[in-house]
């Protein structure tokens, strides 16, 4: 992956910057040495590392504000960083940016019952946020599959969801504010504890932004009451189209599930051999949870298995107590690890139309005959995003290349099915060149022109999001 | 002017002379008032696209929100965010079109639970200011690849842009709905009560005080409709003599409420939305009690003003009492004096004013498209 030349104007003056750092930061804030740096020469997209030249840990607002003016002044890069869990390359620094940590921007400020919102520093894990106000019964709905680690500074700028996206959206549609600061230093709050703020969305705006237009450090966030309860049903088809052409007929029945996942062949299987879940032999799996008092969930369950009879499938498997429950969640959950078990793999990140999926899974299965790759599905059926995983060997000279290349085509294939290139993972670097085929110059200059409002000089996280070539003029202009 | 294609539509703006007044159906004529040519989107007509096994329909800007209606229906589906139909309120006539409902993000009751338009909206395609046509989004419900501009033209009024397509998520229609009616409530009382409706395990997707009374409304399968406002009767029993309204009955209610029908008489009307525990001493403050001219919905988060129409002094002083509270204030009625001299949207913090002007220099360069409509 192509990344551009690191600014020598920059390096050159490293002492320099890391010793004003310090005099605005606390000791032990910035840190600055070969082996220390090397901390945050990557994100969870591995395969590409570079340490930057120093990275920063401030401890609250006023102290991004002081390092983002000094480096607004220096002409320095920054790069936001929450927990280091993209899978994008959204926070993989250059050799001449400072990384900005929000790690320790990390506590609750306010909990609020009655008008039911939370403010948190924004560093704070996607998971605590739940924690904090379980007590009460209540929860913050986006469930990244990383919300144990990801930090919901990063939820914001890659507006992450989760697998019960289906019913309570994404993180966009659970933000009510933030506190905000801008790369010339300046402090804003946008949106607030109102469910809808003055003005133009800038807020709708900011998520999904990839670290490109602020620094976040305070996010308001509604929370919700915790159901009565919730209970999976698993089913079994022999036959892709079959399980989609089954989930159509679920929706347009009238359930609204909380989740539908599903999972093709080479993934039960290698599941099964890992996690025992105790998943039937089939081409096809669905999972379908619903949520509500019992009586609701036998309702909506007796017409879900209806419909899902008329389709013929292998087996109907409803969860009777917990414990058969957290074993159809199982093999779910495990597999990305089970697949982890066998081979190196990529994961992908595309969005299709839910009924083109027998399409695109069929296309996806000649692509891995022509690659000679294998590749695992599985994914949110509900809305349509996929995962899938493309095996490769990472020791054997090309295959990385390979992969790439397959990727890339099956992303294309999503964006000419009617879909996105990608639905939860963000852009960041991994799917920077490809962005052309989503989108038209044009509509590329119009958000380039909206970086341009709020970072004219284009030293937050540049060389992101845009392809190398659109961004270049801007990025040059910086220097 | 009344375009029929996407490029009839670039082709207009970029040979506009001058100022540009956008219309769909012109059913509301509002915010600081526009000069400028009238550019009609009415005849970017037609759903292009309609998928109800992926909640999906897409369609032409000026399409009725009637035939989207119409359509939705024949599969049992809807617009979840629940338009208001202002003709009622503002006594105007015309066809309320989908791409007004997105220029003004308008929502109605059902935003507590299922959040507002811009959160329904997957994508957009619309002609920019130079009269460029520009996509984003798309028609799947999770994208995001580069940044999200169909939420920034949610809620623009057509100051950013002229919308040509939008395409938007649908839910299902429940099949039944029912609303509890708390009579003889204070204010200050009936957002607690709301607030305890909101808060429980019941899927509440109404919460308004109108008339004196507070509603509470649940939507979904009978049998579980009848559970949940079983429960919420005993959650609620606290707050005194409870009725209840059942299906056809209840969901014209919610008409109602959506159109701010109690106040069509009024010259002049102000919609505020504040976090829901703030509402009552802000109406108290204002000598409200128990809602004479003061309606709310979202649970107490949006408050429905009524003045009269000489009463910009009024309309002022909520948005000072607003700006306090980290509300904002509208005016959503009033005569066209009131709208040139008073500030029709509530005035913003400096940085947010910067940087919206900075994205409208960026998207309409000249300045053309519904100049000064949000000041
Ligand atoms: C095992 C695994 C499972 C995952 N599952 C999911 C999933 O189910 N759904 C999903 O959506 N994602 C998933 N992800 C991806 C990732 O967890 C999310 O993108 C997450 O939101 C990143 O959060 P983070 O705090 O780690 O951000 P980082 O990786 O640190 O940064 C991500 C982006 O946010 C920017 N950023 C960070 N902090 C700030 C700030 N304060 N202000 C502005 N910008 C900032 C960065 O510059 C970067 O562009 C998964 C990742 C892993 C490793
Ligand atoms: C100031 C204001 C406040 C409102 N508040 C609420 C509210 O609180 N709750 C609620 O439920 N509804 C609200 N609405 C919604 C609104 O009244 C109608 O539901 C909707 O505007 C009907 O569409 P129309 O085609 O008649 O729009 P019109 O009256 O023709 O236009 C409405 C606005 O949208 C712009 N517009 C129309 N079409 C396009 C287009 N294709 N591209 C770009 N811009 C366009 C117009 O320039 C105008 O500013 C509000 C509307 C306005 C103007």
């Amino acid at each position: 992956m192509e990344m551009p030349t690191p600014n020598q104007n920059v390096l050159s003056r490293k002492s320099q910057i890391v010793e004003r750092l310090q005099s605005v930061l606390p000791i032990g804030a910035v840190i600055h040495t070969e082996s220390e740096v090397r901390a945050y020469e990557c994100d969870a997209l591995t395969a590409y590392k570079c340490p930057p030249l120093c990275a920063v840990l401030p401890a609250s607002t006023e102290e991004v504000a002081a390092v983002l003016k000094l480096c607004h002044e220096m002409g320095v890069p920054v790069v936001p960083r929450g927990s280091g869990t993209s899978l994008a390359g959204g926070a993989l620094p250059t050799a001449d940016c400072v990384i900005l940590g929000v790690a320790r921007l990390n506590g609750v400020l306010e909990t609020n019952y009655e008008d039911r919102y939370i403010r948190v520093q924004s560093g704070r894990t996607n998971l605590s946020v739940t924690g904090a106000v379980e007590e009460m019964d209540f929860f913050y709905a986006p469930d990244p599959s990383s919300q144990l680690a990801c930090a919901i500074a990063g939820n914001v700028a890659m507006n992450s969801g989760g697998a019960h996206c289906l019913k309570y959206g994404v993180t966009t549609n659970n933000l009510m504010g933030v506190k905000m600061v801008l790369m010339d230093g300046t402090i804003t709050e946008i949106g607030g504890e109102n469910l809808d703020a003055a003005g133009l969305d800038l807020l709708g705006l900011i998520c999904g932004s990839e670290g490109q237009l602020g620094v976040v450090t305070e996010a308001t966030l509604r929370i919700l009451r915790k159901p009565e309860g919730a209970r999976p049903v698993l089913m079994a088809f022999n036959d892709n189209e079959v399980a989609g052409a089954c989930v159509a007929d679920i929706i347009k029945a009238g359930v609204l599930p909380v989740a539908i996942e599903f999972m093709d062949r080479l993934c039960i299987e290698t599941t099964e051999n890992y996690a025992k879940a105790g998943y039937p032999d089939c081409n096809a799996l669905l999972i379908v949870e619903v949520e509500g008092a019992p009586e609701e969930i036998d309702e909506q369950l007796a017409l879900i298995k209806d419909i899902a009879r008329k389709h013929d499938p292998v087996e109907l498997r409803e969860a009777q107590d917990e414990e058969e429950a957290a074993r159809i969640w199982l093999g779910r959950k495990s597999a990305f690890g089970a697949i982890g078990q066998i081979s190196d793999y990529m994961c992908l990140d595309g969005t299709i139309p839910v009924s083109s999926l027998p399409m695109v899974l069929r296309r996806i299965g000649e692509l891995s005959d022509e690659f000679g790759l294998k590749v695992g599905n599985v994914f949110h059926a509900g809305d349509g995003n996929m995962h899938p995983l493309i095996c490769y060997d990472a020791n054997k000279p090309g295959d990385l290349e390979l992969c790439e290349a397959m990727g890339a085509e099956i992303l294309k294939l999503c964006v000419d099915a009617g879909g996105c290139l990608t639905g939860e993972h963000g852009v960041g670097i991994e799917k920077r060149d490809l962005m052309t085929h989503q989108y038209a110059q044009q509509d590329l200059d119009i958000q380039m022109a909206v970086k341009d409002v709020f970072d004219p000089e284009w030293l937050l996280n540049p060389a992101k999001v845009f392809p190398l070539d659109s961004s270049a003029s801007r990025r040059m202009a910086a220097e | 002017m009344i375009v029929k294609t996407e490029q009839e539509l670039a082709e207009s703006v970029k040979a506009a002379p001058g100022p540009l007044h956008i219309r769909g159906g012109g059913t509301r004529d509002i915010g600081n008032p526009v000069d400028g040519n009238v550019l009609s989107t009415a005849g970017l007509n037609g759903v292009t696209l309609y998928e109800p096994g992926a909640l999906t329909i897409v369609a032409q800007a000026g399409t009725p929100v009637a035939d989207i209606e119409t359509a939705l229906d024949a599969e049992n589906q809807r617009l979840a965010f629940e338009p208001m139909d202002h003709r009622r309120l503002l006594g105007s006539s015309g066809t309320p079109t989908i791409g007004g409902i997105v220029a003004t993000n308008a929502s109605g009751p059902r935003r507590i639970s299922v959040g507002a338009c811009r959160d329904h909206l997957l994508g957009v395609r619309f002609v920019d200011g130079s009269g460029t046509i520009i996509k984003n989004g798309g028609r799947v419900m999770k994208n995001v690849t580069g940044y999200d501009l169909v939420k920034l033209m949610a809620g623009s009024y057509g100051t950013l842009g002229v919308l040509s397509e939008v395409s938007l998520k649908v839910l299902p229609k429940p099949e039944t709905e029912t609303t509890l009616v708390l009579h003889d409530l204070t204010l200050r009382d009936s957002v607690t009560a709301m607030s305890a409706a909101l808060g429980s395990p019941f899927e509440v997707t109404g919460a308004a005080f109108v008339n004196g009374l507070a509603h509470i409304r649940i939507e979904g399968f009978e049998a579980s409709v009848a559970y949940r406002a079983g429960k919420l009767r005993d959650l609620l029993a606290k707050f005194g003599e409870i009725t209840q309204t059942e299906d056809a009955a209840s969901a014209a209610m919610w008409r109602d409420i959506r159109d701010v029908k109690c106040f069509a008489d009024h010259g002049a009307v102000t919609r505020v939305s504040i976090k829901p525990s703030a509402a009552p001493e802000f109406a108290e403050s204002l000598g409200q009690t128990r809602g004479a001219d003061l309606a709310m919905d979202w649970g107490g988060g949006l408050m429905w003003f009524a003045v009269t129409e000489t009463e910009e002094a009024t309309h002022k002083a909520l948005q000072d009492m607003s700006a306090g509270k980290g509300g904002h204030a509208t005016l959503i009625k009033g005569s066209a004096s009131m709208r040139a001299d008073a500030p029709v949207f509530q005035p913003e913090n400096p940085t947010v004013t910067a940087l919206s002007q900075g994205l409208r220099a960026k998207f309409d360069p000249r300045g053309i498209l519904n100049a000064g409509l949000m000041g």
